[in-house]
Order: structure tokens, then sequence, then C-alpha cells
């Protein structure tokens, strides 16, 4: 198959991920044809049989990168890692109305819209792990791969940036 | 003395990844199967996980498809 051909086959996967790095949909438009135009430029730097997916995303966040996005504020994370991985549960629990415990009630209560902008409010940073790897089932490895930094990091990154998701989406789901 | 809920705490975002060795993945069930406190905790992050995976998981534009097809170099 040409070489074109098969990037665009794994284009919607490509799109899932850029959707979810940046705010708005347009953007995730503008990025996902930016990344095809540099690919088809670059083509030969693509070595054939090796992950054509991961050199796609490579291509996506290191344009994602160009886009200014270090410019974005330094969040405010002293009490991150104070909050513990069942921040989230605990003060959905804490909140219940009626009580009530039950997993998939509690879940109920975040809206996909809540969810996505919770994502959108971790910084990039962070938020490129937690999509490769939660979202778009890459590996550690695949993933330092991708962004071009050590395994540790991915994983030291991941695990702090799925602490502030939760806290992002408990301080949605309690307000609202 | 372990404290095996806060040792289960631990393990749990690599007990999702898979990542455990396959000794910590009895150790985490074993711990699991007799502790509700646990296993409700467990069972909302993994279901926290796949709510946050589906999250706008709208499909392509036919536009935005159109565009990445043209952007192909002719076929001589």
């Amino acid at each position: 198959m040409r070489f074109e051909e098969e990037a665009l086959e794994l284009s919607e996967q490509v799109y899932r991920v850029a959707r979810r790095l940046v705010g708005s949909r347009e953007e995730a438009e503008d990025l996902v044809q930016q990344t095809y135009e540099r690919a088809f430029r670059s083509w030969r730097q693509y070595t054939p049989g090796t992950n054509l997916r991961a050199w796609l995303l490579r291509i996506l966040t290191n344009l994602n990168i160009d886009r200014g996005r270090r410019q974005q504020r330094t969040p405010q994370t002293t009490s991150i890692d104070e909050a513990g991985d069942y921040f989230l549960y605990n003060r959905l629990e804490e909140s219940a109305p009626d009580g009530n415990t039950d997993t998939d009630r509690v879940l109920e209560r975040l809206s996909q819209d809540s969810i996505v902008d919770a994502l959108t409010d971790v910084p990039h940073d962070f938020r490129d792990v937690i999509v490769l790897v939660d979202i778009g089932e890459f590996s550690y490895a695949d993933a330092a791969q991708i962004l071009d930094i050590p395994i540790g990091t991915v994983m030291s990154r991941l695990h702090r940036g799925r602490r502030i998701l939760k806290k992002n989406l408990a301080d949605k789901a309690v307000a609202a | 003395m372990i404290d095996w809920c806060e040792k289960c705490e631990e393990m749990m975002q690599p007990f999702l990844d898979g990542t455990l060795s396959v000794e910590e993945v009895a150790e985490a069930e074993k711990h699991l199967d007799g502790c509700s406190w646990c296993a409700k905790r467990y069972r909302f992050e993994e279901r926290l996980r796949h709510y946050v995976r589906i999250a706008v998981s709208e499909p392509m534009s036919p536009a935005l498809k159109e565009k990445l097809a043209a952007l192909r170099t002719p076929l001589n």
C-alpha cells in the first residue's frame, strides 16, 4: 500500500487524539491537516515497517508544541499530591445528595462536557501523556517515543496528570 | 504491620495500566476480594477511565477527510 493511503487510514485515530489535545474542534482539524501536510512532505523520514501511528502522532505533538503551548500558565499543583488517588471518588461520595455511593450513579453526575473541560484544563505536558496512554491506548514506551521523553517521565506525568484531572473533575462535579 | 488499603491505593494505577507483576496482581486481587472499601474505589477508577476515553468520541468531519485526501501527491 502507498504510504499516503496507509497514513490516511489512520486519520480517524489521529483526529481522536488531536481532539483531546486542543480545546476546540476547529483547532483539532487544523492540527490534523498540518500533521498530514508535514507527513506527506517528509515521508522519506519514515522507516517502513515501524509504527506509523506513533510516527504521525509524534509530528502532531511536535506541531502542537510549536503552536505556543508552552505559554500556558503553570498550574497551582501544591494540593494535588496530598489529594491522593481516591480524591474524586471521596469528594463525590461526600456530596452525594442521597448518600448513594453506587459507582455508576456517582459517575453519572459527570457530564461528557465536564470531562472534556476538565481534560482541557490539565496543563499540556500532563495532558499529552493522558491522551496518549489513557485515550490513545499507547504503551508507556510508545508514548515516551512519541513525546521524546524518558519512560520514567511518562510515568510520573501520568501519575500527576491523572490526579490533576480528577481534581478538576471534582471541582466541576461538586460545583454543578 | 502492612496497611493493605494504603498498599492497594498505591497499586491501583499500575494495576489498571496492566504493569504489575503476576504476584502483585494476585496480591491486589486477594485484598480486593475481601475489602469492599477498596473494591468500590477500584471499580470507580476503572469506570472513570472508560468515561474519559469515550468523552467526545465524535467522528472526524467528512470535509476534513476530503481535505486530507486532497493532500496526497498525484499518481503519475
